[in-house]
Formats: structure tokens, C-alpha cells, sequence
């Protein structure tokens, strides 16, 4: 085979593999990322039905309950301006879950309106909250409708 | 007094890392001799006064001196020694500190053990080096001064995150750092090469057994991580695909790359270009992986203490690495012409496949990390990337990964025959296909595709290693340390893949909620909670659960899974109870109290978890066999000899007439 041949057999497959890959990753993109929606634009209809998404806020005082024999538990995500979603949950809660703190948690709405999560994250030490559960929270204070209570984490 | 004599010494340091950056690259160009032979003296020196001023540091944390701040915000006289050291590199500053130290310690070892390179070449890549030092030291003096003082001094510090208050963390750290700085010195031997325009063979042998050993640290240290992850974190999961893992593993990905593609430009003088860049590549990664960890970006488990100025910091510096490694690369790419030829059928192609892959894999992970934050920065909104996005595009491409390597080794450099190897290859190919088709079945009583192919993969990659070190023809004792190394490593590499494939499809988790006295039964074991206790630990307070664990009516082993208090301000910590084995662990973590006697448990059956991290201590030990390999160290003593002018070692010669042998380690 002369070299230039040779040259343009390599070119050929590196631009195949290239882009079979950028289409693998296009799709596996498309298909797996997770947007993170505060209470409001799920109330409000912005998420798409049947869609996994990541629900941030905060979580209710006095609103956690477990069952007496199951691992269930349910607790109420706010914003603290009076949009609530009930969280259902048969996972262990984190270490650092506690009520009037910010939690994370991935999952979906079911027919009754209930968010059911698969999995429950409390990314905060005393003074940490999640640099982007802030601002998705920060964002509503600025919004018109806002009747503001402080806002409960630090 | 004593901090401020570690201040002083990273001053000092920082001046001599000047002074071995200037004159060993001036000199070079002018034939100073003076100049270039300042080089050695000074990375000896640098490193000297960066072990002081650590060794200062480390001082000021063993003796509990909360008048600096670094001290009191990271330690208290409640943990144990051996916390209060590794508290050291618990946070910013000391980790850099840490960073700068390790990066002296490599130019002081690329001084020492490289006598037989030319002194034009070790000064300048000892120059490069200096600069790099330059560049770390003023960040740690501008924005990081780890010595600093407060006036007013606390009686007590704060405590350190007590997720790190652990062996595993204590030395995972240094070894993912002597990683990422090692790559410093195959970047450095890069940018040498390119500023004398010239690469030969006998640059790749020098550059070789370096980016060996950076990748062997990098080896070992993920590799802890992971393990520290899986017992420490208390969830069970062995890798997150989190940013600050990934961060780690592109670094690794692409330096297992320049390590082959060094392979092919020592034996066939090819692949020079792309080797370069390689080497950059790996370097910039290291860098970028310290600035997202470090900066504050990223939202993630691990990114404890982040300030954006530093961020800053590192991104500038990035940049000019970077920028000026690309620039000098874009003027004297076309001087490193690549002389040696081969044809599509070839070990050469083989390698070229493997190098295109593995770059692929990184930059899939590169995207699935930085994509948030770019849409982010667009305003799009706030997504995570989860661990599906990285499993569908990497575990397609590690198959075709995995199946190209077996065949690997029975191909022969610059032309071969399809048909010589596929009879070479086939009995380790039918003995594997035959595995993936029994195993399965045997072992697990059903045949399902993922399985097949993962230990297909796994058998394949082992038995062609394994026959082709048999049927290399000679004595496999007398084989070099190289081959040896090679074999090991894929081995390792077929272990983890093995244990990865089995872990994934065969685990077994549960969530339970049990009261005193109640059992459950997961994977053929059953889990009874007999009781739980508080205990007083050192610096905690923690609540103990007893764990009885039976199969079969027989008692296998109780486990202790414990929930830590480490006070106000600190989280609580989940010990996990672990029995560990060969080939199960069994996991159990403590959840919380549901009232009652009753708590909630996670539950693991973890078939062939710890092969995961077998397989990449023995990468890490066939790396290093690799570095060991007595062709490098000849390459000195010939090169000594030939500068005095006598004949080349015997066994050199006899060495070259078996390239197929010698380029083992490819």
C-alpha cells in the first residue's frame, strides 16, 4: 500500500471513532442529566411530567414523618414563600438531614402530586449550604411575589 | 518563631526555584557550562529549604500552635498525632504546600538519579521545573500563606472535617499529589525536548521510568480513594463519578496513554508529536484537576475550603502553562519528525487504537465534568451529569478497548500478518470465550450479555497476557523486569475489570428498618441486629449497633456499624461494619433512630468488591516493575561510557537483535 493510501486509511478510522464517540456522548448527554428545580417551577408546571429532576430546598419545620413500620418517610420541601411539595422516600436520610435545612433530592412526580425520591442529599455543614441550592433559592427572593421570611440556613 | 522560619525557607525556596528556572535555560543556549551546572545544586537546594519549611508547618500543627491561623482553623489537641498531621494537608494551604514540597522532591530526584543525561538536556528540564516551583510558590505566598499569624490566639482550634479523620485519607492525598506533580516532569522532559528541537530514543528511555512512577502514584492513589470512599464515606459506593474523582482520573487515563505512546517513540522513533502532546496534556490536567477541586467551582463532597481569587490564580497559571507549552509546540512540532514507518496490521496501529480510545475516555469525562458548569455560565440552568452518562459512552469504549489489548501483545512492530496473530491469539481467544460463556453460567446459574462480555474482557486480557509471557520462548525468570511489569499490570487491569463487571451486575442492597432482635435476610445472609450501645471514642461520642450475621443457620461474623459524634460544628459520621473477603464483603451501615428500639440499617451483599482495588495495586506494582527495568539504568552507564569513549555493554546488543521482547513493556 503506498504511504499517502495508508495515511488516509488512519485519517478514516480517527474521524469514524471520533465521531461515533461524539454521538454516544451526545446521546448519553441528552439522556442523563439532572436539572435542579426549586419548589416553584414544579408548582408552576415548568418541569416536563415524568421527568427525573433534582427538587432543592428547604426542609419544612415539624413536617417529617416516618411510618411505625416500614422505612418510609415524608417530609415537606419549601422555599419558605409558601410553595410545598411532600417528598416520599424509602431510603436511609443522610447523615446531615435536618429539618429547616437544605436538602437536594433526585427522583420524580408521582399521579398524586408527591415527589418520590430515589436518593436524598444533605450537602451542608454548619455554615455550608450548596453553592447552587443558593441561588436557585436567592433567585426567588428577588421575585416580585416574594412575601420573604428569612431565609432559615445561613 | 518557628513558623516564621518555615515562611523564610518557602521565601528562600521560591528564590532559588528563580534562579534554577533563569540561568540552567540561559546557559543552555549560550554554552555557559557555569550556568547549566547550576541546575543540579539548585533543585537540591530548593527542596531542601521546601522540606524545612513544610517540616515547620508540620511543627506548628504537632505542637498544637493555634497562633496560626492555618493551625487553629484545621487541628485541635483533641485528635490524635497522627490526624494532626495529616490535618496538614486537610485543607488549601497546607495541601499546596504539600503540592510545591512534592514538586521539589522530583526535581531533586530527577537531579540525583539522572547522571547519564546530557547536562544541556537536565537543565532545561530542570528549568522548566524551577518555573513550574515559581508558579506554585507565589500562589502560595500571594493568596495561601499557610504560615500565617492571628493576634488574637485561641485557646482551642477547630476541629478537622472528621470525614477526614482517617488513615486512608491521611495518606491518599501525598499519593494522588506525587501523581500529579510527577506528570510535571514528563511535561518537563517535553518541553526540553522541544526547546532543543530534538527526540531520540534515548529521550524516551529518560522520560520513560518518570512518567512511570507519576503514573504509579496516581495508580495507588486512586485507588485508595476509592477504597477510602467505599468504607469512609459510609454509603458503600466505590466510585461516584464525582468532579473531584474525575478530576483524578483524567490525569491517569491520559498518562496510561503517554505511557504507551513513550513506548513507541523509544522503540520505532514514531508517535513523537503525538507523545508531546501527551505530555502536556497530562500535565494540564493535573493542573486543571487542582484548580477544580480547589477553587471552589464545583459542587462537590470534597471541595472542603475553596476562595474564587485562587481559583483565579490557578486558571492564570493554567493558561500560561498551557499557552506558552502550545506556543513553543506550534514552532518546533515540525523539527520532531517522526522517521519510523508502519503498516494498518501492526503493534504500532494496536497502540495508535489504544491511544485514540483512551483520549476519547478522557475527554468524555473532561465534558461530563465541566459541562455544568458551562451551562451554568450560560445561564441554562443547573444540571448534574450522573454516573449513566459516564457508564454508557465508558464501558462501550473499554470493551473495544479491552478486546484490541489481547491482541496487542502477539503483534509484532512495524508490520505483521492478521493471520500470524489470529493463530497466536487464538488459544488464549477460545479459552476466554469459553470462560465468559461457562463462568456465568456455573456460577451465577443464568447467561446474561453484560456479564458475558465483562468476563470475556477480564479472561482475555489476562490469559493473552499471561500466554504470551509463557510462549515468549525463553526462560520467563530471564525475561526484563519490563515484561514482567507489563504482564502485571494488565493482569491488574483484568482484575479490576473483573471485580468492576461483578460488583455491577451481582450486588445486592437494602434499606431496612429493624427493631432490636429483628433480622433480615439479603443474598443467602442473614442480618440480625442484637443490640446497640454508646460508646466514648477519643474525640467523639458515637452510638454502636451489634450486627449478627448467619448463613445457613451458621454464624459468619458479627460487624459493629457505629454513627460518630464529633460535637458542635462537625457532622456526624457514618463507620460502616465491614467483613471483608476474597471474593464478598458484606456492608452494613447505621442509619437513624425510628423510635422505639427500632433503627434504620443499610445492607450490602458485595460480590468481588475488593478485586477492584487488588487489580490496581497490582498496576501500580507492574508500573513500578516497569520503572525498575535494568534498560534504563544501562542506557546511563552506556551513555557514561560512550561520553569516555569505550564500547557499549554487551547485553545492549544483544538486547536490541529481540525488539519484540524488549518493547514488553509497551
Amino acid at each position: 500500500m503506498k504511504p499517502r493510501n495508508k495515511r488516509i486509511i488512519f485519517v478514516l478510522i480517527a474521524l469514524l471513532g471520533v465521531g461515533g464517540a461524539s454521538a454516544m456522548i451526545g446521546k448519553a448527554m441528552k439522556g442523563n442529566m439532572n436539572y435542579l428545580y426549586p419548589p416553584e417551577d414544579v408548582l408552576t408546571g415548568k418541569v416536563p411530567k415524568g421527568q427525573v429532576f433534582r427538587l432543592g430546598g428547604l426542609v419544612k419545620k415539624g413536617s417529617l414523618q416516618r411510618s411505625k413500620t416500614s422505612m418510609e418517610a415524608r417530609f415537606v420541601v419549601t422555599d419558605n414563600r409558601g410553595n410545598e411539595i411532600t417528598v416520599v422516600t424509602n431510603k436511609i436520610l443522610p447523615d446531615l438531614f435536618q429539618e429547616g435545612k437544605s436538602q437536594v433530592s433526585r427522583g420524580k412526580m408521582n399521579d398524586e402530586g408527591l415527589f418520590v425520591a430515589e436518593e436524598v442529599l444533605a450537602k451542608h455543614d454548619s455554615e455550608y449550604m450548596p453553592k447552587e441550592l443558593k441561588e436557585v433559592l436567592a433567585k426567588e427572593h428577588s421575585a416580585p411575589a416574594n412575601k420573604t421570611t428569612k431565609m432559615g440556613d445561613k | 518563631m518557628i513558623p516564621e522560619i518555615g515562611h523564610f525557607a518557602l521565601i528562600l525556596a521560591l528564590s532559588v526555584a528563580v534562579v534554577q528556572g533563569v540561568f540552567p535555560l540561559w546557559g543552555s543556549f549560550n554554552r555557559k557550562l557555569a550556568w547549566t551546572s547550576m541546575a543540579r545544586p539548585a533543585a537540591y537546594a530548593q527542596f531542601f529549604f521546601l522540606v524545612v519549611s513544610f517540616g515547620c508547618l508540620l511543627y506548628a500543627f504537632v505542637t498544637n500552635d493555634f497562633s496560626v491561623l492555618y493551625v487553629a482553623s484545621n487541628s485541635n489537641s483533641q485528635m490524635p498525632t497522627i490526624f494532626r498531621v495529616s490535618a496538614l494537608w486537610g485543607a488549601h494551604e497546607g495541601s499546596l504546600l504539600l503540592w510545591a514540597m512534592i514538586l521539589g522532591g522530583w526535581g531533586a530526584a530527577v537531579a540525583f538519579f539522572s547522571k547519564g543525561i546530557p547536562s544541556v538536556m537536565l537543565a532545561r528540564v530542570l528549568s522548566v521545573m524551577g518555573f513550574i516551583g515559581v508558579g506554585f510558590m507565589l500562589f502560595l505566598l500571594m493568596t495561601s500563606n499557610p504560615f500565617e499569624r492571628l493576634l488574637r490566639i485561641p485557646l482551642e482550634g477547630r476541629q478537622l472535617n472528621p470525614l477526614l479523620q482517617d488513615f486512608g485519607l491521611a495518606i491518599h492525598p501525598p499519593l494522588l499529589y506525587m501523581g500529579y506533580v510527577g506528570m510535571s516532569v514528563a511535561f518537563s522532559f517535553a518541553m526540553a525536548a522541544m526547546i532543543g528541537g530534538k527526540l531520540d530514543a534515548a529521550w524516551a528511555r529518560w522520560a520513560r521510568p518518570w512518567t512511570n512512577i507519576a503514573w504509579v502514584c496516581l495508580t495507588f492513589g486512586i485507588a485508595l480513594g476509592s477504597w477510602w470512599a467505599y468504607y469512609e464515606l459510609g454509603w458503600g459506593g466505590w466510585w461516584f463519578w464525582d468532579p473531584v474523582e474525575n478530576a483524578s482520573l483524567m490525569p491517569w487515563i491520559v498518562g496510561t496513554a503517554l505511557i504507551h505512546s513513550l513506548a513507541v517513540t523509544e522503540k520505532r522513533a514514531s508517535f513523537k508529536v503525538w507523545t508531546i502532546l501527551l505530555a502536556i496534556l497530562a500535565f494540564s490536567l493535573s493542573l486543571l484537576g487542582t484548580f477544580l477541586v480547589r477553587s471552589g467551582v464545583l459542587t462537590s463532597v470534597h471541595s472542603f475550603a475553596s476562595d474564587p481569587a485562587r481559583g483565579l490564580f490557578i486558571l492564570v497559571f493554567l493558561l500560561v502553562v498551557i499557552g506558552s507549552s502550545l506556543v513553543l509546540f506550534s514552532f518546533r512540532a515540525h523539527k520532531l519528525r517522526s522517521t519510523g514507518t508502519f503498516s494498518l496490521v501492526s503493534r504500532e496501529s494496536g497502540l495508535l487504537i489504544n491511544n485514540v480510545i483512551l483520549l476519547v475516555m478522557a475527554a468524555t469525562v473532561l465534558l461530563g465534568t465541566l459541562y455544568p458548569l458551562i451551562i451554568d455560565a450560560l445561564g441554562s440552568g443547573k444540571i448534574s451529569v450522573g454516573p449513566p452518562y459516564f457508564n454508557a459512552i465508558m464501558v462501550p469504549l473499554a470493551l473495544v478497548l479491552f478486546s484490541v489489548m489481547g491482541f496487542g501483545f502477539y503483534l509484532r512492530w512495524k508490520k505483521d500478518k492478521l493471520s500470524r496473530v489470529l493463530k497466536k491469539a487464538a488459544f488464549p481467544l477460545v479459552l476466554s470465550l469459553v470462560a465468559a460463556f461457562a463462568l456465568p453460567l456455573l456460577l451465577a446459574d443464568e447467561l446474561n450479555i453484560k456479564t458475558v462480555l465483562g468476563v470475556f474482557a477480564s479472561s482475555w486480557i489476562a490469559l493473552s497476557s499471561l500466554m504470551w509471557v509463557l510462549s515468549a520462548g525463553r526462560s520467563p525468570f530471564r525475561l526484563p523486569l519490563a515484561s514482567w511489569g507489563s504482564v502485571i499490570a494488565h493482569i491488574g487491569m483484568a482484575m479490576t475489570v473483573a471485580g468492576i463487571t461483578v460488583v455491577s451486575l451481582y450486588d445486592s442492597e437494602k434499606d431496612v428498618r429493624l427493631e432490636q432482635g429483628q433480622s433480615y435476610e439479603l443474598a443467602g445472609y442473614k442480618y440480625t441486629f442484637t443490640g446497640i450501645e454508646s460508646i466514648q471514642g477519643k474525640n467523639y461520642k458515637a452510638n454502636r449497633a451489634t450486627m449478627q450475621v448467619t448463613k445457613d443457620g451458621k454464624p459468619v461474623t458479627t460487624v459493629f456499624p457505629e454513627k460518630r459524634d464529633y460535637g458542635p460544628g462537625a457532622m456526624p459520621m457514618t463507620e460502616a461494619g465491614i467483613d471483608a473477603g476474597f471474593t464478598r464483603d458484606l456492608f452494613v451501615a447505621l442509619g437513624e433512630p425510628l423510635g422505639g428500639s427500632a433503627w434504620s440499617f443499610r445492607l450490602y451483599h458485595k460480590p468481588f468488591v475488593r478485586w477492584i482495588w487488588l487489580g490496581g495495586v497490582l498496576m501500580g506494582l507492574g508500573g513500578l516493575l516497569a520503572a525498575l527495568d535494568k534498560r534504563y539504568r544501562r542506557v546511563r552507564r552506556r551513555s557514561l561510557k560512550l561520553e569516555t569513549g569505550k564500547q557499549p555493554a554487551k547485553e545492549q546488543l544483544k538486547e536490541q537483535t529481540n525488539p519484540e521482547l524488549s518493547g514488553a513493556s509497551a
